[in-house]
């Protein structure tokens, strides 16, 4: 049959399945390709906390969303175009994610009694016109894995881990992608294992010829590559560039990296990613729990190294009493927090910003500690890179946000130039004449780092209140408090050295949206989008929260109205409210979703609306 | 140790090469030592001072590292590098800093409380990592520092401001437990013993790998004479099994008792009465992981002597020397991690 070709600017697409149908891989593998091909893209992994919830339930349902274009893409997508649905309860709790008229491919054999009555269905969808507005693509995916593997006498279990290949063989053909990049990485994993490599190619190239021969499908798709600035690129996870970001910021400080962390999602990657870099000196401590990675870290920092604890929300909440350690031995620590849907346990494997107002203040005591966040996976490089810089030239623990969003979610990264990087290597105390523990610089109010093995310099620091440069023990009242504001002005003066916050789009105008951490994307789009359509709207993302930057007190006053976007019942818009007296308007989601643009542009219609 | 760290210790000007072997005075800081007059902590800190110039470790190589209470003061009368942390936390802030400075002779100063209670968890992973630390954990069996509640080794049915009923917890047995959690050197000594603790705490540091020390300390503002019995020169002949490696277990004001071992039970045997004699007896060894239970289960039980000495002094590699190793194994095979390696891994693609 004549098969046609098409041409799209953009196109999302929503893998669903079993928590053991490796849905993660088959998204991970897309992605990997589109990159290479020259695509921009944005991926969110959606899974649940379970490992393999029971089969074919609906909370067992694990998907992968993937947005990828010929130009800039910014968000996974508000809503999926195809949706490859593994079993029946895929389908149920995905379809709401897809468009009208939207694409479902799906796996027939996923449909059966059984997978019916556990997705709650009480006749088959594909059956009745339940779909009739989709278009529907219906595939025994299970059966023609089968096939396809027939003559090679594996065990069951091994042929049906495979059929996440089968659609994706489907997937690469349809929209025009070369299988060669997933087939080197299948025989490199699999190095091993020679007949489940060739099982899992089999299966690929099953996918891809039935796609190609079926008369199913009679168009394909192109997507052109998206004109990204000229240089390598290689495609990133937020965790990944954090623990690359670690390396580099030691590298530069020429320092030793220390992790101290406890294993907790969606931080772990980052401890994982370390425990591979040995040959790069890094040394990663899994400590018994989270108060040992963090004063594990503070002793690593004693010694001398770029110390680092990674967590999330509840672990940093663990943390706590030990970052108020570190700010009074003034001592330079990296606390990593990679945010998750709370209070407590909360949603572990979901996203959202609720920790800001815990990173700024959560200690005990007048404890000031500066915060930095990341606003895309690979600025979380840059992002921790300077949260390093800043720890080593202050003595302070710096507090790095990330999210499960950004931590889990890959974009293509622009491989910096090594040399492009600052040197932020620290200048320890050597000389004795003079010194004592708690003299500070006159710029910056940081201390000198003595360590141990310096003859002379032997000190003594702790928690109790320390006496203005002495560092020995002192109760006295105005001692106290001439040490509480030398360790706050310490931190505010941070802002005297770095960069003044950038607006996107006009310096003046009705209304200015205001945002940090991983909302980037989203507020992006949706700012671009009303900026199309001639209204007034600019966009201030935030890097710094604390101390916040300069001038933007000075931006928030240019604006009619300021609307403050977060996935948190409103904790940045309090900073500023308290901080500039602004009217502020918040926008505020707490799904452990990120922001949908059409959320955010439905928000930005509506305050323009009621200013006229 | 980082290019950084590595430059500037080899940089540093040695100290001042003292005329004679460094004294114990060379230890002490300028600080005012503030614990209640007649603590045992003074003697504790006295001898680990005295032993410190016979170990010929430079003293800038020394950190003493303590958590909350207060034998946790420690550090500050110490003239070394000293960190006075968090409640129970030493022992991790201690690991952190071995592993990243394998180099330095690190020293955690902890209590009962301090390392057993709030402390706990970092204590038995500490000993079961084998991480080269040497922990003293001063034993008083009281809360001072809070002013006299029940600790954790407070024996079953004391009163104290927070029982006033008597407490219904078992305590735990400091030498059980560090035993339990495969601690390669697990030792007890006593505060009114100067020459004993010497030779232990020596003994301690000497040692490679987590060495635990549990002191008998008298807090006799809170709990005084808890440990009378053992440390009195009336009644410690006859209460205190004094353990040597490669010695029959004897004791008594007329070396005239010994514990024998009646299947797996020690019992007290007599030397006088004609039925047994010293080949009857246990002979210490402290490369006897069994043994070293069974003694230190002798603990709080009546018509046993109390054990005190080195349990157990067992070799195995260290946390800290595997960790560097697999750093080196790791650039062997794979050449040492360039910036440039490290950014351009994995699957790259250029656009002109």
């Amino acid at each position: 049959m004549v098969k046609t070709t098409k041409s799209l600017d953009e196109v999302t697409i929503r893998f669903a399945g079993d928590s053991g149908d490796g849905m993660q891989l088959t998204g991970t593998q897309f992605t990997n390709t589109s990159a290479i091909m020259g695509n921009d893209l944005s991926t969110l992994p959606d899974y649940p906390a379970e490992i393999r919830a029971p089969q074919g339930t609906l909370f067992g349902v694990s998907g992968f969303q993937i947005h990828f274009g010929s130009k800039e893409i910014n968000t996974p997508g508000d809503q999926c175009d195809v949706l490859v649905a593994m079993n029946a309860a895929a389908l149920k709790v995905n379809l709401r994610s897809l468009v009208n008229g939207g694409a479902i491919i799906v796996n027939t054999d996923g449909f059966n009694d059984k997978n019916l009555k556990l997705a709650g269905y009480e006749a088959n969808p594909l059956n009745n016109d339940s779909l009739s507005k989709y278009q529907v693509f219906q595939v025994d995916i299970t059966k023609l894995t089968n096939l396809a593997l027939a003559d090679m006498n594996l065990p069951q279990k091994i042929v049906d881990r495979t059929k996440n290949f089968f659609a994706l063989g489907m997937m690469y053909w349809i929209y025009n992608r070369s299988i060669g990049s997933t087939i080197e990485w299948v025989n490199d994993k699999f190095k091993s294992k020679a007949d489940i490599a060739e099982a899992n190619i089999r299966v690929l190239k099953a996918g891809w010829n039935f796609a190609e021969t079926t008369e199913i499908f009679s168009v394909r798709y192109d997507v052109k590559p998206a004109s990204l600035a000229p240089g390598k690129y290689r495609n990133i996870t937020g965790n990944q560039a954090t623990a690359l970001g670690l390396v580099a910021a030691a590298n530069k400080a020429k320092l030793d990296l220390f992790l101290g962390s406890y294993p907790i999602t969606p931080a772990s990657d980052i401890l994982h990613d370390l425990s591979m870099y040995k040959q790069y000196g890094v040394k990663t401590f899994q400590a018994e729990d989270e108060i040992a990675g963090v004063t594990g870290a503070i002793g690593a920092s004693f010694g001398g190294a770029l110390a680092v604890t990674t967590t999330s929300g509840p672990g940093l909440a663990l943390k706590t009493e030990a970052i108020g350690l570190a700010v009074m031995v003034e001592l330079p620590i990296v606390v990593v927090n990679i945010q998750r849907g709370g209070p407590s346990t909360g949603l572990p494997t979901k996203t959202e910003q609720a920790d800001l107002l815990q990173a700024i203040y959560g200690r005990n005591g007048e404890a000031p500690v500066p915060v930095i966040a990341a606003s895309t996976p690979g600025d979380c490089f840059y992002s921790v890179f300077e949260a390093s810089r800043i720890a080593l030239k202050y003595m302070t623990p710096v507090m790095f946000l990330s999210d499960g969003y950004l931590g889990n979610g890959s974009e293509p990264w622009l491989i910096p130039n090594p040399e492009s990087l600052p040197d932020i290597s620290p200048k320890f105390r050597t000389d004795p004449n003079g010194y004592l523990p708690y003299l500070r610089d006159e710029k910056t109010l940081a201390r000198e780092w003595a360590i141990p093995g310096t003859p002379g310099l032997e000190h003594r620091i702790g928690g109790l209140e320390k006496e203005d440069k002495t560092g020995n023990v002192s109760y006295d009242p105005e001692n106290h408090e001439r040490m509480v504001r030398l360790r706050a002005e310490k931190v505010e003066r941070i802002a005297n050295d770095i960069p003044p916050a950038q607006v996107e789009g006009d310096e003046k105008g009705d209304l200015l949206v205001v945002g940090w951490g991983g909302t980037y994307g989203a507020i992006r789009t949706a700012v671009e989008q009303k900026r199309a359509e001639g209204k007034s709207v600019s966009h201030l993302h935030l890097h710094y929260l604390n101390p916040l930057q300069k001038n933007v007190g000075e931006i928030l006053y240019n604006f009619k109205h300021v609307l403050v976007a977060e996935i948190n019942l409103g904790q940045l818009i309090k900073v500023l409210r308290a901080k500039y007296l602004v009217p502020a308007v918040g926008l505020n989601k707490i799904q452990g979703l990120p922001f949908k643009a059409s959320e955010i542009e439905k928000k930005i219609d509506e305050v323009l609306g009621n200013s006229k | 140790m980082s290019v950084l760290v590595e430059e500037i210790l080899s940089n540093v000007k040695p100290a001042d090469a003292p005329a004679a072997k460094p004294s114990a005075r060379d230890f002490q800081s300028d600080q005012d030592v503030r614990w209640c007059p007649g603590c045992g902590d003074y003697s504790i800190l006295a001898q680990t001072q005295r032993i410190l110039p016979d170990l010929n470790i430079p003293r800038e190589k020394m950190v003493f590292i303590s958590g909350i209470g207060c034998s946790s003061r420690f550090p500050y009368y110490m003239e070394t590098y000293g960190f006075h942390g968090i409640h129970g936390r030493a022992t991790a802030i201690a690991s952190g800093l071995k592993m990243a400075r394998p180099d330095l002779s690190i020293w955690v100063i902890t209590g009962d409380g301090d390392g057993l209670s709030i402390g706990g968890n970092h204590m038995i992973h500490l000993m079961r990592r084998n991480i080269d630390v040497n922990v003293i954990l001063f034993n008083n069996q009281i809360y001072g520092l809070t002013k006299g509640q029940y600790s954790p080794t407070s024996e079953k049915g004391k009163v104290t401001k927070s029982t006033p009923l008597g407490s219904i917890d078992y305590p735990f047995n400091p030498a059980s437990l560090a035993l339990g959690s495969s601690c390669t050197f697990v030792a007890r000594s006593m505060d009114r013993d100067p020459k004993h603790m010497q030779t232990v705490l020596k003994r301690a540091a000497e040692h490679k790998g987590t060495s635990f020390v549990e002191m008998y300390q008298n807090c006799n503002v809170f709990n005084d004479g808890a440990f009378f019995t053992f440390t009195e020169k009336e009644s410690r002949d006859e209460n205190v099994l004094y353990l040597e490696h490669g010695k029959p277990l004897i004791f008594g004001k007329e070396k005239d008792k010994g514990i024998h071992l009646d299947g797996f039970t020690p019992t007290v045997v007599s030397l006088k009465d004609g039925k047994h004699s010293v080949s009857d007896l246990i002979v210490h060894n402290e490369k006897d992981s069994t043994l070293a239970f069974i003694l230190a289960n002798m603990t709080y039980q009546e018509n046993l002597p109390r054990p005190i000495g080195i349990f157990q002094s067992l070799e195995r590699p260290t946390y800290d020397a595997m960790m560097t190793q697999q750093i080196e194994s790791s650039i062997e095979k794979r050449g040492k991690g360039t910036m440039e390696k490290l950014l351009n891994a994995g699957e790259t693609w250029t656009i002109q």
